[in-house]
């Protein structure tokens, strides 16, 4: 009986030195580090722009701890976007003033014949007014968004100034919608008249009329409009693209690709805006006759005659064109 | 004044996520809103580090800068707080946060935002303090009562800091120094453009 308890104390002895022994080195500072072999914010940012881990919430932008980029992205739209817009817009203004005051009106030299032929159907011209209606929506409410705070906001109050733009935000996102399938439509209209060709040299050269006095010819889309036509069509088209972008987050990019959508769709946005002055400019108060292409449909023969001379013998070969018509002398 | 802010020490956090539950019951947030999470970095190999992150309330707030209605604001103590009244929901602030800290709910066609919602510091909003239309918005305002936020007070490993940044910022050093590491204060370069030399 006395060997069992022996026994029994002798390893109760050997576990309490043991138990004494090893934890002591715990209580005194580590010589270890965890430190050392861990992550490093500075590491991490300067290698890849970013701290992204893992976490335990379904959504997975949560998992991207700090983004820097957004740094970045603040100063675009706060200083570059603001200053791209002002310069574009206000420019553009700035030139088309000076422009109608020194070259004025281009007036229809032989006055009108009276005669009139065909120059947009009603189809384009639905598609033509659909995409515009829905352009000045969207770039009233898209300024808005940059330029809203500072021009409006001081006029309508904070509340006033929210309320409107909450609306303005709605109608920005619904009017996307016609403004795509306007520019899909004028994509696939207008195609065939607007691709480069051989006498759009010369007619740049010429100064396409609105820069001295020639008459160079042109068929039915001259290199303006040309120029008109693909931006409307690659900007319209890039401006969609990002735009949907952005009213669908981060269902295809993420925080990177959101921000590079919204850049892209305000350089452009802004751009847009600035040569939409500058076409509507030209299609109502610079050149007289040329607002009925669009508006009625119809124009007058010594309009034609003078500013698209190709595509109105087209028309006459085509007998889209009265027998008699030709260039008349107003009374 | 006291300039309040967040230190969460990486080196303490076992990712409990008591801090998510705790600003979850106590705000009422409702589903899918994350105003606090836990991100882990380098998760099951060695030197993993857990973080705990909602807004850091940033000097020179980079949300407010971006926001098209000017619908935030920045208290006395450094809270970065806004107006839901104001919000339109565009989602610039979230673009413009380094920390992802906007959150919003779903409530439309398309990717439709409703109105912002973030980390208050658990100082309510705009709206007259502890009435019940500020809770009903923005959560429980512990401020107002002289109570600090309840995600670091629930911390099971007091990692996560919040208060006067000189006061916490304090204790994190006193931490470093009395056990000889620490990897630094998360988020406070890009947020107070400050470093807590670790």
């Amino acid at each position: 009986m006395l060997a069992p308890l022996r026994f029994c104390l002798a390893l109760m002895a050997l576990v309490g030195v043991l138990a004494f022994a090893v934890p002591a080195g715990a209580q005194q500072p580590s010589s270890v580090n965890p430190t050392a072999s861990s992550v490093k914010e500075q590491q991490l940012l300067k290698e890849l722009n970013k701290v992204q881990g893992r976490g335990t919430i379904p959504d997975a932008t949560s998992y991207v701890l700090q983004q820097p980029a957004g740094r970045d992205w603040r100063r675009f739209h706060e200083v570059t976007l603001p200053w791209v817009g002002a310069v574009a817009i206000l420019g553009m203004l700035a030139v088309i003033v000076v422009f109608f005051l020194v070259r004025g009106r281009v007036r229809l030299e032989a006055g009108r014949s009276g005669q009139t032929l065909v120059r947009f159907n009603a189809f384009e011209r639905f598609v033509h007014w659909m995409t515009a209606v829905s352009f000045i929506l969207l770039a009233l409410t898209g300024l808005n968004v940059t330029f809203g705070r500072g021009l409006l906001m001081p006029y309508m109050g904070a509340e006033g100034f929210a309320a409107w733009s909450q609306y303005a935000k709605y109608v920005h996102n619904y009017a996307s919608f016609p403004f795509t399938i306007g520019v899909v439509l004028m994509f696939l209209t207008w195609i065939a008249g607007n691709f480069p060709a051989g006498g759009d040299l010369t007619w740049i050269k010429q100064g396409g009329g609105i820069v001295g006095r020639n008459h160079p010819p042109a068929k039915r889309f001259n290199p303006g409009q040309k120029l008109i036509y693909w931006f409307v069509v690659l900007g319209g088209g890039a401006v969609a693209i990002t735009g949907y972008l952005l009213m669908f987050p981060f269902y295809a990019t993420d925080i990177a690709g959101m921000q590079t959508a919204q850049i892209v769709h305000g350089v452009v946005g802004v751009l847009f805006v600035a040569i939409m002055l500058a076409h509507i400019y030209i299609g109502t108060l610079g050149m007289e006759g040329a607002f009925e292409a669009m508006g009625r449909g119809q124009v007058d023969v010594n309009w034609a005659q003078q500013h698209h001379s190709l595509w109105l013998e087209r028309e006459r070969e085509r007998g889209r064109v009265d027998a008699q018509g030709g260039r008349v002398a107003a009374e | 004044m006291a300039r309040m802010k967040f230190l969460c020490d990486a080196d303490r956090c076992i990712e409990c996520n008591a801090c998510v539950t705790a600003c979850k019951n106590e705000h009422e947030v409702p589903w899918g809103i994350n105003r606090r999470r836990v991100v882990t970095i380098n998760d099951g190999k060695p030197g993993e580090r857990s973080v705990s992150m909602a807004c850091m309330h940033c000097t020179d707030a980079p949300c407010a800068a971006v926001c098209p209605v000017s619908c935030f604001y920045t208290t006395a103590d450094g809270v970065v707080l806004h107006s839901k009244d104001l919000c339109i929901g565009c989602g610039y602030c979230f673009y413009a946060c380094p920390f992802g800290a906007p959150q919003y709910p779903r409530v439309g066609n398309f990717g439709s935002r409703g109105k912002m919602d973030k980390c208050t510091f658990c100082a309510g909003g705009p709206e007259k303090d502890l009435a019940k239309e500020e809770y009903v918005k923005y959560g429980s305002n512990r401020l107002a009562e002289g109570k600090l936020p309840l995600c670091a007070e629930m911390c099971s490993t007091k990692s996560l800091l919040a208060g006067d940044g000189e006061i916490i910022a304090q204790i994190y050093k006193e931490r470093v120094v009395k056990r000889g590491y620490g990897s630094g204060a998360w988020g406070w370069m890009t947020a107070y453009r400050e470093s807590i030399a670790s």
